[in-house]
């Protein structure tokens, strides 16, 4: 018997998709990064506080958009709130007490949205509330002209991987041709120079927090309809980590770029490397070392910014 | 004023570098020594199991990390992963080995060497990467050590539940307790034990920041292309940073399994071990051995005495998951607070507060 | 006399709650005139200046005692960025360029307060001007090109904010003395165009010969002051300073130091 072609592609799209739900978080990761210099560990409780407060709003009745907007607003009032009492006091301060920081922001987060609302296991059926047709579930053929080729791609996923793309073609016009863009790089590179030269830090970053918490909503809302809402979306952090290592902490595009070269990887190497390796769970920590593999080559990342240093 | 730093004059180079120049410091550290060996011993069972003993086996793996992290400035969230190395090293040499020539002692020194090595292993990369890319590979220690005594369970002795106790007669080395008439399993002798290797371990640590390794190491940390420029090479130091360190978090991981729990669980070493030990570090202060070890005591006594806090005041009218979700959130309240007032963590903190007490009654 | 523009009044500044960097400083500067401040390393000069533009607090520190006043107004508490749209802008000791962005995005970073774009375009042009050196370099990354031009685009990019006081510290550093008379020479033809400037220098010789008046700064007091002619024909400047005795070499145990009392306990 031969190779099985189409299963391997099968395994391919499927890897590409899961692919994408690491980007989406990966994406958030990066837009602290890029404009703070800051590794924000918080980014898997804020997809988790997102995804819990819309659920929670929707089980108690209230409508889809109303819900989405009102998660939203929440969202953002988190970001401004994150602003005025944890990045304003450490501004300027070392990158690794920032990065501690961001570890208490999780914890507390963790407690937090657990405390007001409940640990309990939620389902999310975004099409109950939608009456998209994209959002359906059910598996449907895509390359139909090629007859021979029956591959199965659930709708849900190419809609997941259109927001994706979308959100990252915003941010990246965002980054590269507006004024704040310029400036939240430039914070990044230097938050002293940046003070200095006239940029309004405090504004900057209450921006740029908002928009990751509602970042986060939406990985958290995509996410949540594949595996429901619990803590363990706090994991998703862990997974999107080797994604924007590979990618570059500091490229939006790499995020996704890294996002798809693990998702691939991961199935790919679950699929005809694990029988040989002897046990099952390698993906456990097979995406880091694709990741280290990487960055031994490229140590910034495939798009990351160069090291420049000086002595 | 009992405690004084002026009027220590020496008179030759050999009492410069003392470690203790103070005659007031080596009188606290003879009766802290007598403290440590003769009175806690004699305290509760509860209180050595529950409290003194894990402090010491997690506060040597903090002391190993600072060691990577705080002298070297090599990030690390493997810390769990080397821990586990030296947990099952020491089962398996134990185990294995006749018992004419494994005793414990050797076997947790044997098996941090082995950490150690493993350490090396997952420490070549950081040749090349640095900064936070450096977590990928420390990370993917973490997980691969663990995946890896997860799916061979030869490691375990193929124990079916994934947890083994440890034998009683694993505890009794050197036949010192037949010659005593002690049991050895008991929380007394373990606690001498424990508290021998981590201080023996804490002074080599100590005396090491003092040495040109120890130098080697902070050259690189703040500015590895001058330090390569000195002459240091760069490469060598830092995996020599990376034995050391695993070696200290692999011994604690042997401590804390043989010592502590009493059994060899791969669970007790996920990744959130790892975080809890890089917490300790920060909030006690990067580079700082006393810190280290305030973080550890702080990080782990926290959550018992906010529980403990929370029982007296409202008397259980709270389920634990309400408790847990609060203390987590007032845990991470607080640890932002911390690095508000002072990034440096407690070392920061006590250097200020002497700083202080020096300048007093002058406020500055 | 024309009118001052910042008038700093018997400052205190503590760093970490207990170290004491400044124990009184009084100066003044004029609308339209070149300032410089004096002194050896420690003495003050960059938390003079930091605690002008309210950058302390970021380096934990405070100023607790006396005031600080531009235009007339206090400015103690002033958020930096404010302070860059009311037209005071510092100039970071060493440079301090953004090294991922080129050096056409680090100067347009300076512009973040100005709404006009066509304005912005306008300056840019100015600074150009300015600093032809850096036209031909506007496309690379700063963090590659050279110490002296890191410093013109330092100071392109706080020119772009069009401040009417530009506090710049220690421009000198690690150039060669000809590219440092080329650096001062500019903020002499930027001071015609009516910037005023506040330079903290050890280089006084340069410092001295642009400015117009000096302020000599020790242990975080301000000990001498005078117009900067008067002060580089004082002999015992010219020796502490300038490195040149009245009678060739003198002994260092002969040097005139300025403390007025030996400082409390440090």
């Amino acid at each position: 018997m031969g190779f099985d072609w189409v299963y391997l592609i099968e395994v391919l799209l499927g890897g590409l998709m899961s692919g994408v739900m690491y980007s989406l978080v990966a994406i958030g990761f990066v837009l602290i990064y890029k404009s703070s210099g800051i590794f924000n560990f918080a980014q898997g409780t804020m997809l988790l506080f997102a995804s819990l407060t819309f659920v929670k709003m929707t089980e108690n009745g209230i409508d889809f958009w109303t819900a989405l907007f009102i998660a939203a607003g929440v969202m953002v009032i988190f970001g401004v709130a994150i602003e005025r009492y944890m990045m304003r006091p450490l501004a300027n301060q070392d990158l690794l007490a920032l990065f501690m920081a961001t570890v208490g922001l999780a914890t507390f987060q963790e407690g937090f949205s657990q405390f007001i609302w409940d640990s309990d296991i939620h389902g999310l059926q975004m099409n109950k509330f939608l009456d998209l047709q994209l959002l359906d579930s059910a598996p449907i053929f895509v390359v139909e002209h090629i007859p021979w080729l029956d591959i199965l791609l659930p709708k849900f996923d190419i809609f997941a991987s259109l927001v994706a793309g979308s959100l990252i073609v915003v941010l990246a016009f965002f980054f590269q041709k507006t004024k704040t863009g310029l400036s939240l790089r430039a914070v990044s590179d230097d938050h002293m120079a940046a003070m200095a030269v006239g940029i309004p830090l405090q504004t900057v970053w209450a921006i740029v927090w908002a928009v990751t918490g509602i970042i986060a909503l939406v990985a958290g809302l995509l996410w949540a309809e594949r595996v429901s809402v619990s803590f363990t979306l706090i994991e998703a952090v862990m997974k999107a980590l080797p994604v924007i290592l590979i990618g570059g902490l500091t490229s939006i595009p790499g995020a996704i770029i890294g996002g798809l070269v693990i998702g691939v990887g991961e199935k790919l190497g679950e699929i005809y490397l694990g029988d040989a390796m002897g046990g099952q769970g390698i993906e456990l920590w097979f995406a880091y070392f694709m990741a280290l593999m990487f960055l031994v080559f490229r140590p910034q990342g495939m798009f990351g910014e160069k090291f420049i240093e000086r002595v | 004023m009992i405690y004084r730093e002026t009027g220590n004059f020496v008179t030759d180079y050999m009492r410069d570098r003392e470690i203790f120049p103070m005659k007031f410091d080596k009188i606290m550290v003879v009766l802290g020594l007598l403290f440590l060996y003769l009175y806690v011993p004699t305290t509760s069972e509860y209180m050595l199991s529950a409290h003194v003993i894990p402090i010491l086996a997690v506060g040597l793996a903090v002391v190993g990390l600072n060691i990577l992290t705080g002298i070297t400035g090599q990030l690390s969230l493997g810390s769990a992963g080397f821990m586990c190395v030296g947990a099952f090293g020491t089962f398996n040499l134990m185990l294995r080995l006749p018992e004419w020539l494994m005793s414990l002692p050797v076997a947790l020194m044997i098996s941090g060497i082995f950490a150690g090595l493993v350490g090396v292993i997952f420490g070549l990369p950081a040749i090349r990467i640095k900064g936070f890319y450096l977590l990928v590979s420390t990370l993917a220690a973490q997980y691969f050590v663990w995946w890896f005594f997860n799916s061979f369970t030869y490691f375990i002795n193929y124990e079916a539940s994934g947890v083994v106790a440890v034998p009683p007669k694993m505890y009794d080395y050197w036949g010192i307790g037949n010659f005593l008439g002690i049991d050895m399993q008991g929380y007394s002798p373990r606690y001498i034990l424990a508290l021998t290797i981590v201080i023996g371990l804490t002074y080599f640590a100590k005396n090491l920041l003092r040495s040109t390794t120890g130098r080697n190491f902070m050259s690189v940390r703040d500015r590895d292309i001058a330090a390569s420029v000195m002459g240091i090479s760069v490469p060598k130091t830092k995996l020599l940073a990376f034995f050391i360190s695993c070696f200290y978090c692999g011994v604690a991981g042997g401590m804390y399994s043989f010592l502590y729990i009493g059994n060899v669980d791969l669970m007790i070493y996920e990744v959130d071990r790892s975080f809890t030990i890089l917490f300790m570090l920060i909030i006690g202060g990067l580079g700082s051995i006393s810190g280290s070890w305030l973080g550890a005591i702080f990080v782990y006594e926290f959550p018992i005495l906010f529980t403990w806090v929370g029982d007296v005041i409202f008397g259980g009218a709270f389920n634990t998951a309400v408790v847990e979700n609060v203390s987590n959130m007032v845990y991470g309240v607080f640890i932002i607070a911390l690095l508000i007032r002072e990034p440096g963590g407690f070392a920061a903190l006590w250097a200020t507060t002497k700083q202080k007490l020096r300048m007093w009654p002058y406020p500055h | 006399m024309s009118k001052s523009l910042l008038k700093i009044n018997n400052i205190e500044v503590v760093y970490n709650h207990v170290i004491l960097a400044l124990r009184g400083v009084t100066l003044d500067v004029e609308e339209g005139s070149i300032v410089s401040l004096l002194g050896a390393n420690g003495s003050g000069k960059t938390t003079t200046l930091k605690a002008c533009s309210n950058l302390v607090n970021a380096e934990r520190g405070a100023v607790t005692k006396g005031s600080i006043e531009y235009d007339g107004k206090d400015i103690a508490k002033q958020d930096p960025f404010k302070l860059v749209k009311d037209g005071v802008v510092q100039v970071l000791e060493g440079r301090h360029c953004f090294t991922h962005l080129t050096v056409e995005e680090n100067i347009m970073t300076g512009s973040f307060i100005r709404e006009d774009p066509k304005q912005a375009k306008q300056d840019l042009e100015r600074v150009y001007d300015h600093f032809e050196r850096i036209r031909i370099r506007k496309k690379s990354l700063a963090g590659f090109i050279s110490g002296g031009e890191q410093q013109m685009v330092a100071m392109g990019r706080a020119l772009m904010s069009r401040p009417k006081l530009i506090l710049l510290d220690e421009p000198s550093m690690g150039l060669a003395p000809q590219l440092v008379e080329e650096i001062f020479a500019i903020v002499k033809n930027l001071n015609k165009e009516g910037v005023s400037f506040l330079v903290a220098e050890q280089n006084a010789m340069v410092a001295l010969k642009y400015a117009d008046e000096g302020y000599l700064i020790e242990n975080g007091r301000v000990i001498l002051k005078g117009k900067a002619k008067d002060l580089l024909e004082r002999p015992d400047v010219k020796e502490m300073y300038l490195g040149v005795g009245e009678e060739g070499q003198t002994s260092f145990r002969d040097i005139k130091y300025y403390h007025r009392r030996k400082p409390a306990f440090t």
